[in-house]
This record gives structure tokens, sequence and C-alpha cells, in this order.
């Protein structure tokens, strides 16, 4: 007996030990439901982290654009005619209004991280015979990089946007037969033919990117596009993606600007990720309350089978309190051992997974994350439950008559 | 000196107020002082079990007043039954009960540690003692499903005397022991009688052992009969 031990941490680790097969079977029934719960959060984690790393490292997360250009006619002044049908106007490109205030406000913003101003438009790239419309993005590197991460996806030359160079994608690149260091002419209606330099080729891993994106500098586009000092947008990253939609409500209401939020602009996979995370939430859901309702049972059935200890307990003169105690700490205790348990064994299971499953081209399917926050909770969680399911078969033991309990 | 028990016209009812009311104790008054060694006797069915939960602090009566050590115990809440209890009353059932979990030390500790709520070198010390006198300090560590039915009896009195109780409360001890068995635990509860002064208060269906008690009570459908 630990003399340090109290008599309610003593008497519950010895009725535990005491049925040694009913503990190890409940142990094993929670160590399961937390080694589901643990191995679905991560891999779910990662896999979300990998669909949410492809889709917004090559687009911005909130954009900012001019306002949309809308007719405005004449009502109810005296001798007009209405027309019964507004043609809605062609949307020249302009440039948005006061950009550099904007983006300094932007850029003050606590949840926004960064803000890159660009300037895009559309234009032609010619190699010999060969023509392909592509988009021409105006960047300010070494900000707009941080948005869009480029670099990561350059496959030859370097991410160098210089006053004479241009990046292009490998789709573009295959399609005009030129490789890195090559020439390759850029016309726009406005600035007619320019000549720009090969830096870098790029891989977004999406053929209609690989063959419209261009990257120039944020100069050059404008004079390209007839924006001179102007740009077309303001791409924004944002502390928390998932808040992308409500900032961007909040700026458009805020600034003439129209702001489109990841969110918005990738409906389908926002609806996926969120059902994804529906789903898990509800699996950990109802894994947690087969748990619960597993270590209840098993302390219902432990109070039936201790009904004369507890009955001899309280005669000679134990409180209702310790006793009661005595089965909480019961169900923590089970919870714990278990959750500590489930830990292992779905970090175990992740693993293997891991190891095993694989994407068509070979890649990891997800990224190994083995957050030590999952272990904390998942035990925080485990023994919380284990306590709560402790309750109602304590307070019954705890209201045991000792009469009837030691008549059996 | 203040009685140790005294039981004045302790009535118990079941079924209160409801048509099938019954009254299986009719007003028993009995008084034990330091040192006595009474034999509660009595048919099955008489209201020996239900007196014994009774002066135990076990159950309360429906009308009379149970005094223990002095105390009127009508005006305790039931925290404060369950401390005298714990502190003034030792049980020794027919089943020996000892806590299967625990060994024959820990058992006879039991009743310090819930007391007190940690164990201590004293309380080892102590239960060694008593598992000394009861002639069993070479079995403390045994677990108490490994020993036979009158060792555990043995740990069952020296853990009723483990908080050095006013009055023992022994249900049929020796009801379910073989002869030499029972009268061994019988000569022990007698023997610490003498030695300590300990009230034993003793329920048996046995004329021999009662016998050779101090006093007798037989009780006879809910009354004393003598």
């Amino acid at each position: 007996m630990k003399r340090w031990l109290p008599f309610e941490w003593i008497a519950a680790v010895r009725f535990l030990l005491d049925g040694a097969v009913q503990t190890l079977v409940i142990v094993g029934g929670i160590a399961i439901g937390v080694g589901v719960i643990v191995f679905m959060s991560a891999m779910l984690a990662g896999l979300q982290a990998n669909f949410i790393k492809r889709v917004l490292t090559s687009v911005p997360q909130i954009q900012l654009l001019p306002p949309d250009q809308v007719a405005r006619p004449l009502r109810g002044q005296p001798g007009t005619i209405e027309a019964a049908v507004v043609q809605r106007p062609t949307q020249r490109m302009i440039s948005i209004d006061q950009w550099p205030k904007i983006r300094a406000e932007m850029q003050a913003r606590p949840d926004v991280v960064y803000a890159a101003a660009t300037a895009s438009g559309s234009a032609l790239a010619l190699r010999g015979d060969t023509s392909r419309a592509v988009t021409l993005y105006g960047i300010e590197p070494e900000i707009y990089f941080k948005i869009v991460k480029v670099p990561d996806f350059i496959v030859a030359g370097e991410a160098q946007v210089t006053t004479e160079g241009i990046l292009i994608g490998i789709e573009l690149a295959s399609d005009l037969g030129a490789s890195l260091g090559d020439k390759i002419i850029v016309s726009t209606p406005l600035a007619g033919n320019r000549i720009l330099t090969i830096k870098g080729i790029f891989d977004f891993g999406n053929k209609a990117a690989n063959q419209r994106n261009t990257f120039v500098t944020l100069r050059n586009a404008q004079s390209m596009l007839g924006l001179i000092g102007g740009v077309t947008s303001i791409d924004l990253t944002v502390a928390d993606i998932y808040a992308a939609e409500s900032i961007a409500q909040e700026v458009q209401a805020m600034l003439q600007v129209k702001a489109d939020s990841w969110i918005k602009t990738n409906a389908q996979f926002f609806t996926a990720v969120q059902a994804q995370q529906n789903s898990n939430t509800l699996i950990r859901l109802f894994v947690g309350l087969s748990v619960a309702f597993g270590i209840a049972a098993v302390l219902i059935v432990t109070v039936i089978q201790r009904s004369k200890d507890i009955g001899i307990l309280r005669a000679m003169g134990t409180r209702r309190g310790q006793i009661l105690r005595v089965f909480l700490i019961q169900g923590g205790l089970l919870a714990f051992v278990g959750s500590v348990l489930g830990s292992a064994l779905g970090a175990l299971a992740l693993f293997t997974w891991h190891r095993s499953a694989r994407q068509v081209d070979g890649s990891e399917l997800f990224p190994l994350i083995l957050d030590v926050d999952l272990f904390v909770w998942a035990a925080v969680l485990a023994t919380a439950t284990g306590v709560a399911a402790a309750i109602a078969p304590a307070l019954r033991a705890a209201r045991l008559d000792p009469v009837v309990a030691i008549r059996g | 000196m203040a009685d140790v028990l005294t039981l004045d016209g302790i009535r118990k009812s079941y079924n209160v107020g409801t048509p099938v009311e019954t009254e299986v104790l009719h007003g028993i008054d009995l008084t034990m002082q330091r040192g006595d060694f009474l034999a509660l006797m009595g048919p099955s069915g008489s209201g020996k079990s239900t007196l014994l939960n009774i002066i135990g602090l076990l159950d309360r009566p429906t009308g009379g007043r149970l005094l223990i050590n002095g105390e009127d115990t009508g005006q305790l809440g039931d925290s404060a039954l369950t401390h005298l209890r714990g502190h003034a009353i030792g049980f020794v059932f027919q089943y020996h009960y000892l806590i299967s979990a625990f060994t024959a030390r820990e058992n006879v500790m039991m009743p310090m540690l819930v007391d007190c709520g940690r164990p201590d070198a004293a309380m080892e010390q102590r239960a060694d003692e008593l598992l000394d006198r009861v002639g069993l300090s070479k079995w403390r560590n045994n677990s108490a499903s490994n020993m036979s039915g009158g060792q555990q009896q043995r740990v069952a009195v020296a853990r009723a005397l483990a908080m050095d109780p006013a009055l023992v409360l022994a249900d049929e001890p020796t009801g379910n022991l073989d002869t030499k068995s029972a009268d061994d635990v019988f000569e022990l509860m007698r023997q610490i009688n003498r030695e300590r002064g300990t009230t034993f208060l003793l329920v048996t269906h046995n004329d021999d052992l009662a016998a050779r008690c101090d006093r007798i009570v037989r009780v006879v459908d809910g009354r004393i009969a003598g």
C-alpha cells in the first residue's frame, strides 16, 4: 500500500487489479475506440492539409478586384424615356482605385498575413509560327511568392522575375517548343510585342494553369496591359483559412472593391472539406459515446459484484462521498490507461497506413502529422468521458444501503 | 460511567404508512455496560438481525431511543452516524466478508485508512499487533481469498478491533465454521473481552457458546423474552 496514496485511489486501483480480466477487456475496448479516433483525426488532418496545400498554394486565399462596372441609367428625370432593358456594360480592365492605400490597410489587419498587388490581363505568347493565349501576371515577386508559392513548383531554372524575364508553365513551354533561356514574344493589344527570356518553368500539377499562367514583373505587366501605375487585384493570405470568406465579406462591405475568397471560388472543394470534417466529428462523437457506455456498463457490473465490499466498507465507517470517489476514479483510470494505449495503437496504425498507402504517382497519400496536442486531448477527453460515464454507477454504489449490500 | 449501549423502547416497522405496514420490533429495552459479553438468541425471523442492524447504526428505528456511549443517535445525520459507527462499533459477520482485493494486514488497516484517508506507519504497526494478537502474524501478507474460513474470521475480529471500538457486534461469527475453528474464534473474542474490556454482542444459534457468555438475551417475535 503506497503511503502517499489516498484511500479512494488505493481502493480504486485494487478493485481494478482484482478483476483483472474484466479490466483488461474494457481497457482494450477503450484503447480501440481511442485508437480509431486518433487514427482518423490524424489521417484526415493530413489528407485535408494535403488537399488544402494543393489548392491554396497556386491561388490566393482572398482576391480584391475592382468593383463590377454597371450601367446607371438616369431615372425619374422629367422628360426622359426609360430604357426597358439595360445592358450590362463590357468590363474594361481598370485599376483598383487607391490601391496602395488599400494594400497598406490590408497589410495592417491582424488577420491578414500578406497582401500583394498584381496586374493581370490577357496576352498572346508567340514563338515561331505558334501562338498561345496566356494570362500575364505582373507581380512583386518577394511578396507574391509568399502567397502563391511559385518557387516550390519550379521544375527548370529559378523563380526569378526580372525586367527581361518571364516564368511560364511546363505545358506552355512544350506547346511553344521553348526551354529555359529561350526567348518568346509576348504580345498585347496596347503595347504590341515584347521579347522576354524564359527564366523559369513551373509545374502547378494543373494543366490549365501550366498552359495559361505566366509571371512577369509588375512594372512590365502594367506597361504591357496599359495600366500605368495601376493594379487589377490585391491578393491576400489570411491567418485562418476558414475565416477567409467572412474576412472577404467584411472587406467588401468596407471598401470599394470586390472581394473573392478561396471558399467562394472553390465552393465544391470547400463543401467536400466541410463534409469530411463533419463526418469525422460524427464518427468521433459516436465512438466516444460507445466508449462511455462501455465504461458505464462495466462499472455497473462492478458495483453489483462489489456490493458486499461496499456494504462492509460502509459498515466500518466509509462515507458515501468516499465510495462515490472510488468509482469515479475507476472510470477515469480505465479511460486514461485505455486512451494512452489507444493513442499508441492509433499512431502505429497511422505509421503503417502512411507507409503502405501511396498515390498513383508514388508520392505519399497524406503527410504524417502526429500532433502532440491530439494525444494530450485524446487522453484528457477520454479521462473526462470515463469520469462522466462513472457518475451513474458511482452514485448507485454510494447510495447502496449497507444492510441490503451485506445481506447480498 | 455511561452505558456503552442503551436501547429504550426500540420499535421498527417496515412499509410505514402503507396498508401492509408490519412492526417487527415491538419496544426493545436493553442496556450493555463496558466489558459485557452478551449472547443474543432467538429463532429465525424473530427480529435479531433487524435489532443488530439498528444497534450497528446501519438501520434506523421507527420508534424509541438508541444511545451509544451515552450519545443519542436519533438526532444524528447520515455522516455523523457513519462517523460514530466507524469509531464506536466493530463488526464481525457470519460470512467474514474480508475484502478480497486486499491482504490480511490491509483488511485490518481498512477502518483506520477509511478514517484518516491515507495509510501511515502507525496503522501498519497497529494492524500487525492485532494480527499478532489473533495469531496470524505469519499470514499478514496473504490475500484474504487464500485463507481458511477460521483464519478469515480471526482477521475479521482483528479488523473489528482496529479502531478500538467500545462495542463489537458479531452476527453468528462461528455459524459458518467447523467446531474447532468456532471454538477458537469464540475463545479469541472472549479473551479480548477480558483483556481490553471491549463489549461484545454476539448473535448465535449455538446454545453451548451462548452458555459461555455473561448474559443471554432471547428475542421472540420482536420482543425480549428473557
